[in-house]
């Protein structure tokens, strides 16, 4: 695994969310859930830190990251697109959705696209089972998505950029 | 007390609050199986995580069965341990476990001292009626433990021992669901994490996915090798322990067949570490009492507590967890260490021959000595002082291949001069040895006077932090000892806060000591073996004419005729190490 470093803006980060919880062994998911926040991910130097922090061994940090699938270890994309898969999505064609994403995007679940604009996960029931299948980009929702929509999502989100590109 | 009144298969019991089930029913005779359950009573360790349900019984009035291992009894309670359904449920968990477990028993390291195994011999398991996908996870070999991760049925005894008893923090499950696996940290190897090698995680792991590195073929072909001389040292805990894999009695001493094996075996020369052990005593006792006198005089740059060095695995835990207090040890090399160094000297020399022409193996009651004897500062020029550490296990494996019946074995001497020894030396194989040992000479050394009785009974026992203060001539030593090493750690984090108030420390990776060593017979859960041990090994103590490390004759003579004095210029560099930091 090729070690990062972590800045020193990040180590205070980190500090800071842990003292927030007092340093308490019991609090990890939550200091967990702030750190991801904040940074993005949870690398493994981060997860060290915080282990060195909350006074407990690195192992037991790692099975809590590797249990909960909301922790990743891996970058999120600047737009994190998240595929709807519970039941309601699913019978609708969630899955058939999310193959075009990956034949679009070329990466899998879980990965991110090497220019770093987008990344791929699944999640289990937003409560919109109305508008099944769903998919949100970021905090945006998007409803009754079929797979020809797909890459006029993508696009809106490139062009986005662009233009928020330019008017700065 | 608040009683309570059940009843467990139509017997009524009555247990105290706070009893579970399976206990309620062990207490009548009632034997429920288990199988992620292990308690070993007086050390204060137990794992009861719930999780594998083979221990379930039908309780009257509730829907579901309850695992007995977790569930508390209560009044009124009707409990069914053999009915249609928990014999099924039970049969069905088995059925399930090994339906995910690889099926060669037959050549397995674990064979025929398996807790699945057993287990499904008891439930009486003929058919796997489920076919499923198997856990192809990759095999992970370090200088002493081997981890076969497809043979884990999650039990999470390993991770236990690792956090909680050890707090090494190497192992933890990590994953979910079908690929949830126990693991260090990143499923990093176990050679590059902090692990100490003390092998507790062999010592409970009910099926084969962890054993240790078998170094058996290497010393049988040393022992074929006609230009080599092998020589051959055994710890004190395996005297105490080795008949256990014969089906003696726990507690059994068998040193005299123990050497008759070896020799049989083959080895040219049969030694103890006994010896090493009493001339340990000399150099820690030594350099105690240095430090001690260089305190009394005042030196505010000596250090104290002094702790003891003889276990690897320590040595280890404190170069990764406390490398700001590597000075604090006594450099002593351990026992097998100082053997070595003695043998492919001194006794190289008495024989005539060159180090490389002579081959030490080591008969261990560890783990961690494999990974010890490979440490690059105890070789020369690339020769290790010690070749192969082989354990208690190991070593019975080899008696039997070599069609030896060690149960009709006489009674044989170690050979001398490095056999001999006292009872000083022997009691190293228990926690709280090493001190007295070593109280028993420097009190001597100290004081100028007999010492007025041998047995210090205040520094023995079971208890996992222990103190005892000693008179020494008005001079009051403060003497705390601790085995496990989360034990060692509460006596580590005294001494980083300047909290400390003993003048010597002796720590055991080990709960019991040595004579629990992940090196050891398997006990199965079972306390009293490791106590049975430890009385075997005051026994053989007491057994002993010559109790004091310092008047072992043979110790007198090495001084004389080869290393000087203690703390002397060749004793430093033959019998002193020093320590890295590996945070």
């Amino acid at each position: 695994m090729p070690r990062i470093k972590l800045s020193e803006t990040a180590i205070q980060t980190i500090r800071e969310v842990c003292a927030s919880f007092d340093n308490q062994e019991g609090e990890l998911i939550n200091v967990l859930h702030k750190c991801q926040e904040k940074l993005g991910y949870l690398p493994a130097e981060v997860q060290e830190l915080i282990a060195q922090e909350l006074n407990m061994s690195i192992a037991k940090v790692y099975g809590v990251v590797t249990f909960y699938s909301f922790f990743t270890m891996i970058p999120k994309g600047e737009f994190p697109i998240s595929i709807c898969m519970g039941t309601a999505c699913y019978v609708r064609g969630a899955e058939q959705v999310l193959n075009e994403f990956k034949r679009q995007l070329k990466v899998e679940v879980g990965q991110t696209s090497p220019d770093g604009k987008f990344s791929l996960s699944c999640l289990r029931c937003v409560g919109a089972c109305g508008l099944a299948p769903v998919v949100m980009v970021g905090e945006k929702v998007y409803g009754r998505v079929s797979p020809q929509q797909v890459k006029q999502i993508l696009a809106e989100h490139q062009e986005g950029c662009m233009r928020e590109a330019k008017s700065a | 007390m608040e009683m309570i009144n059940l009843t467990i298969d139509n017997k009524p019991v009555v247990v105290k609050k706070g009893t579970t089930v399976l206990e309620a029913a062990t207490s009548i005779g009632i034997h429920i199986p288990t199988l992620c359950y292990m308690k070993l009573d007086d050390l204060n360790i137990e794992n009861k995580p719930g999780g594998c349900r083979i221990c379930v019984v039908e309780v009257k009035g509730r829907r579901n069965l309850a695992p007995a291992c977790c569930t508390d009894a209560a009044e009124g309670m009707e409990i069914s341990t053999h009915t249609i359904r928990a014999i099924n449920a039970r049969r069905t968990v088995m059925e399930l476990i090994l339906s995910d477990h690889p099926s060669d028993c037959l050549i397995c390291a674990k064979s025929g001292n398996c807790d699945l195994q057993d287990m499904a011999h008891r439930l009486g398991i003929r058919e796997i009626h489920y076919k499923g996908a198997q856990s192809m996870y990759r095999e992970d070999t370090s200088p002493a433990i081997i981890r076969e991760i497809n043979k884990c049925i999650l039990c999470r005894r390993c991770e236990m021992m690792c956090n909680e008893v050890q707090t090494v923090g190497v192992l933890s499950a990590i994953n979910r669901g079908f690929d949830a696996v126990v693991a260090p940290a990143f499923e990093m190897n176990l050679d590059h994490s902090v692990c100490t090698y003390c092998g507790q995680c062999v010592a409970v792991c009910p099926t084969g996915a962890l054993t240790e590195v078998n170094n058996t073929a290497a010393v049988v072909r040393a022992l074929y090798d006609p230009t080599k001389t092998v020589v051959v040292q055994t710890a004190p805990a395996v005297r105490a322990a080795l008949g256990e894999e014969f089906g003696m009695e726990a507690g059994t001493l068998v040193t005299g067949k123990l050497v008759a094996a070896l020799r049989r075996l083959g080895f040219d020369y049969v030694f103890d570490t006994d010896f090493a052990a009493d001339l340990t005593i000399m150099e820690e006792g030594a350099e105690l009492l240095n430090r001690l006198g260089r305190h009394l005089q005042g030196d505010p740059d000596v250090k104290l507590p002094i702790l003891t060095s003889c276990c690897p695995a320590w040595v280890k835990f404190f170069e990764h967890q406390f490398p700001d207090l590597k000075e604090i040890p006594s450099t002593a090399r351990s026992p097998q260490q100082m053997f070595g160094a003695i043998a492919k000297s001194y006794f190289a020399e008495k024989l005539g021959k060159k180090r490389e022409d002579l081959v030490v193996v080591s008969i261990m009651p560890c783990l961690a000595k494999k990974y010890e004897c490979g440490r690059d500062e105890f070789a020369v020029d690339g020769n290790p002082d010690v070749d192969y550490a082989i354990t208690t296990r190991e070593l019975a494996s080899l008696i039997k291949i070599s069609n030896i019946k060690f149960t009709s074995l006489p009674n044989e001497d170690f050979d001398s001069p490095l056999g001999e020894s006292t009872g000083a030396g022997v009691i190293f194989g228990t926690t709280g040895g090493v001190i007295e040992a070593a109280v028993r000479t420097a009190y001597e050394l100290y004081t100028g006077k007999d010492l007025p009785r041998i047995d210090f009974h205040e520094l023995r026992g079971m208890e996992g932090i222990r103190k005892a203060t000693i008179d020494f001539n008005g001079l009051p030593l403060n003497i705390g000892i601790a085995h496990g090493l989360g034990n060692a750690r509460q006596l580590l984090e005294e001494i980083r806060a300047g909290k400390s108030s003993f003048h010597a420390i002796e720590i055991m990776s080990c709960p019991g000591g040595c004579i629990g060593g992940g090196g050891q017979p398997y006990h199965h859960g079972d306390a009293d073996v490791i106590k049975k041990r430890q009385m075997a090994i005051y026994k053989e103590d007491s057994n002993k004419t010559i109790r004091k490390s310092h008047e072992n004759p043979y110790i007198k003579k090495l001084y004389e005729e080869f290393l000087g004095k203690p703390l002397g210029h060749k004793a430093h560099e033959l019998l002193h190490t020093q320590y890295f930091d590996r945070s």
